[in-house]
């Protein structure tokens, strides 16, 4: 892959690259000036995107094309190669061509992991952008203290995830968890928040709407405070009610940040794994269990693992997100955006 | 005794030399004075706060009677040494020397290729001591892959003064559970008995008090799917459905060992490795107050599993001679006696039985004939994995996403795709 890609770096560069090492040597340039002006503005600009293009596709090519290959094959821990001190352990997996795409897309579990995938970020998208939107509005107004509760509500975007999440696997404790006792203070039962697959299912989704609020109201400020206060006055001026005011000037004018951000935070949100994992670790049983988390499962914590079976989770992902930001962008297109 | 060590070194550089010169990268193993030296890094999964203290104690002593070795003592959540252990040997690096490896992952591990036979070793010094059970699950394929550490069962952990004051005694079974269970609650407002819903090493009591079993190693046939199972996991789900039992699908251990240490819960199912940190609980300053029972019989049979930990060296250790020292040191019969006495751990070697520490402690001596009697495990290297597609079943069993005959049916047929032509 690395040469590859580098193979057709020097090709996009065209002959420029070649000419550019004969200038060096004093041969007198036959090509026409077109050439010659291009690469002595361009040149360096191939150098120096060369070591990226060279780094990218080894920490991302490379680990991509071998997933695929993996997929396609009965990998797992007992037959894959390793180094065991001096012992050094040919791998004997074969190819197996389509079996695992078939097995799962036929299974159950597959589809059924994907299910629950689908609700988690349609949900966790959705309510995250109507508060995003709604704290958004009202910070973008003059109100007392307005920075103090900016701080306040950026505050969970800059605690590092895994503490937040931390943090709320101890308010959720079904025992001993601060939420069960302000309940039990006011004389309401405890809830089994990560022991029933529905409110367990509750629990990831609210976490990860308070993780992913922030960035939404902060993206969605930005988009409000571009909109010109021309337009609000003048349909002030028209009598424009506020609610016609908001779906006729605020929406539309926040179209370009919105989009942009809710096609970033369904990708994100998709592939949430740190929520799901060291919150309920896909539990219940598999009740909370996301594809990635499910692929992780199969590579990091059965035994023995499963490679084969993880990367073709790992590349039905990203086929999928793939679809979604393709058919997204041809939706987008079609109602007139210039994407 | 120091005589006894310089000999020991003696044999494990002799061996070495025999068996596994050329290998060039053996730069720390120090063996030509016949003296041990280099590092011996330990990944020690005992719980956190109350054995670990102690064991490296204990690997503290070995450093002594070798100044020459220095052993770095890491300490490994349980939960999370499997898997650490896997990344790094399949990787190559940062494995360590030597590892405190459960039962049933020592068949998986030696399987995998990632440990060193320990056979003529010094690691196996005095080989006829050790008690066949512990024995068991270090073998594979006609070769020893581990030194046993510690055995253990489980039994009923209770809470002496809160059965007292309900007035009930040590259920014997799971009718008699019910019973207490139900006093208890009305006497003193507690709950009975703490089941752990997130871990399903807790359940094999319960299947084997059915008289059932996970799978049978001798005819390759898969049992947990046979009816027993079934009534397996209708008795959890019935001891959780009426209140008998309090379960946790999320943080289980911690929770079960606070609500018992706080006396929230009267009993919990719960094996030799848990008492020092119980006894460091408030209900338990006075130590009588815990007391230890069989666990209570299902229709069939009291069915307690065999367990323990073994200690085994990684094939590709640096200093493979000092490792094979460490690991005989540790599962010396005066290492044995003294987590005997300390922690009340339950020797695996004989003769430490007759130790003064051993004879002493009561904790010991109540699980001695429970081991002699616990219910040995299929020593498969898939032992290990029949865990994970059971322990998804009995969650769901316990949280009502299923029903005990479909989780049966379920953990059957994945067993039958794990383990290749079984029937």
């Amino acid at each position: 892959m690395a040469v590859h890609t580098s193979q057709s770096v020097v090709k996009a560069a065209g002959d420029d690259v070649a000419r550019g090492r004969s200038r060096g040597t004093g041969t007198p340039p036959p090509a026409p000036g077109r050439f010659r002006r291009g690469l002595s503005t361009h040149w360096y600009a191939w150098t120096m995107v060369a070591p990226v293009v060279v780094v990218i596709s080894v920490i991302i090519g490379y680990p991509l094309l071998r997933g695929i290959y993996l997929s396609m094959t009965d990998a797992n821990e007992r037959n894959v190669a390793r180094t065991i001190g001096v012992n050094e352990l040919p791998a004997t997996y074969k190819f197996v061509g389509a079996d695992n795409y078939i097995d799962a897309l036929t299974g159950s579990q597959f589809l059924g992991t994907l299910g629950w995938t689908l609700v988690w970020t349609v949900s966790c998208v959705s309510i995250t952008f109507a508060l995003g939107m709604a704290l958004a509005n009202i910070l973008n107004r003059r109100i007392a203290g307005r920075s103090a509760y900016r701080m306040a509500l950026i505050l969970p975007w800059a605690i590092p995830g895994f503490v937040s999440v931390f943090a709320w696997r101890f308010l959720y404790n079904e025992e001993r968890g601060l939420l069960n006792t302000v309940l039990g203070g006011v004389g309401i039962d405890g809830i089994p928040w990560l022991n029933d697959p529905t409110w367990a299912k509750f629990a990831v989704i609210a976490v990860n709407v308070w993780l992913g609020v922030p960035f939404m109201m902060v993206a969605l400020l930005g988009g409000l405070q571009s909109i010109p206060s021309e337009q609000y006055e003048a349909a002030e001026m028209d009598g424009a009610t506020a609610w016609q005011r908001f779906r006729h000037i605020t929406l539309p004018g926040l179209r370009p940040v919105s989009t942009t951000v809710i096609l970033l935070s369904t990708i994100w949100t998709f592939n949430m794994f740190p929520v799901i994992f060291l919150l309920t670790r896909g539990g219940p049983g598999e009740a909370t269990q996301i594809l990635v988390t499910q692929a992780y499962k199969f590579s990091f914590e059965i035994s023995p693992r499963d490679f084969a079976q993880s990367s073709t989770w790992g590349v039905l992902i990203l086929v999928l997100l793939m679809l979604f930001a393709v058919v997204y962008r041809r939706v987008l297109r079609s109602q007139g955006d210039n994407w | 005794m120091r005589r006894g060590i310089t000999a020991t070194a003696l044999v494990a550089a002799l061996a070495l030399a025999a068996t596994a010169c050329g290998s060039g990268d053996k730069s720390d193993g120090g063996k030509s004075s016949g003296e041990l030296s280099g590092t011996v890094t330990w990944w020690d999964t005992s719980s956190v706060g109350s054995e670990d203290k102690v064991f490296k104690k204990l690997a503290e002593g070995f450093e002594k009677k070798h100044p020459k070795v220095d052993v770095k003592y890491v300490s490994v959540p349980f939960g999370d040494a499997q898997n650490k252990f896997k990344n790094a040997a399949q990787a190559g690096s940062s494995a360590p020397d030597v590892i405190r490896s459960e039962v049933a992952w020592t068949p998986d591990f030696a399987s995998l290729g990632y440990l060193a036979p320990l056979d003529g070793t010094p690691a196996l010094k005095n080989q006829d001591d050790f008690l066949p059970q512990a024995v068991a699950s270090t073998r594979f394929e006609d070769k020893t892959f581990a030194v046993p550490q510690v055995i253990d069962s489980m039994g009923i952990f209770y809470n002496k003064k809160l059965m007292e004051k309900a007035g009930v005694e040590p259920p014997a079974n799971l009718e008699e559970l019910k019973a207490s269970a139900k006093k208890i609650k009305d006497k003193t407002g507690k709950t009975g008995l703490y089941l752990r819903g997130d871990d399903p090493y807790f359940f094999l009591s319960f299947l084997y008090g059915e008289g059932g079993d996970l799978v049978d190693a001798e005819t390759k046939t898969v049992t947990v799917d046979k009816p027993e199972g079934v009534k397996a996991f209708k008795a959890v789900k019935a001891l959780v459905d009426d209140g008998t039992a309090k379960t946790d699908a999320s943080d289980g251990w911690e929770n079960m060992m606070q609500a018992f240490k706080n006396g929230d819960v009267a009993m919990m199912i719960n094996g030799p490795w848990a008492v020092a940190d119980t006894l460091t609980g408030k209900e338990f300053t006075d130590k009588d107050n815990l007391g230890i029972a069989t666990v209570p019989a299902g229709s069939a049979a009291h069915g307690a599993p065999q367990g323990g930990h073994n200690l085994a060296v990684y094939a590709g250790s640096k200093n493979l001679e000092a490792s094979y020292a460490f690991v005989e040191y540790m599962t010396s019969v005066e290492s044995q006696a003294t987590t005997a006495g300390e922690l009340n751990l339950l020797p695996t070697r004989t003769s430490a039985y007759a130790k003064k520490e051993a004879v002493n402690s009561e904790i010991v001596g109540f699980f001695k004939p429970v081991v002699e009697t616990a219910v040995e495990r299929p020593w498969i290297p898939e032992g290990g994995s029949l865990f994970a597609p059971l322990g998804i079943e009995y969650t769901k069993v316990l949280t009502g996403q299923t029903t005990p005959e479909k989780a049966a049916k379920t953990t059957g047929d994945a067993y039958r795709k794990l383990l290749k032509d079984w029937k």
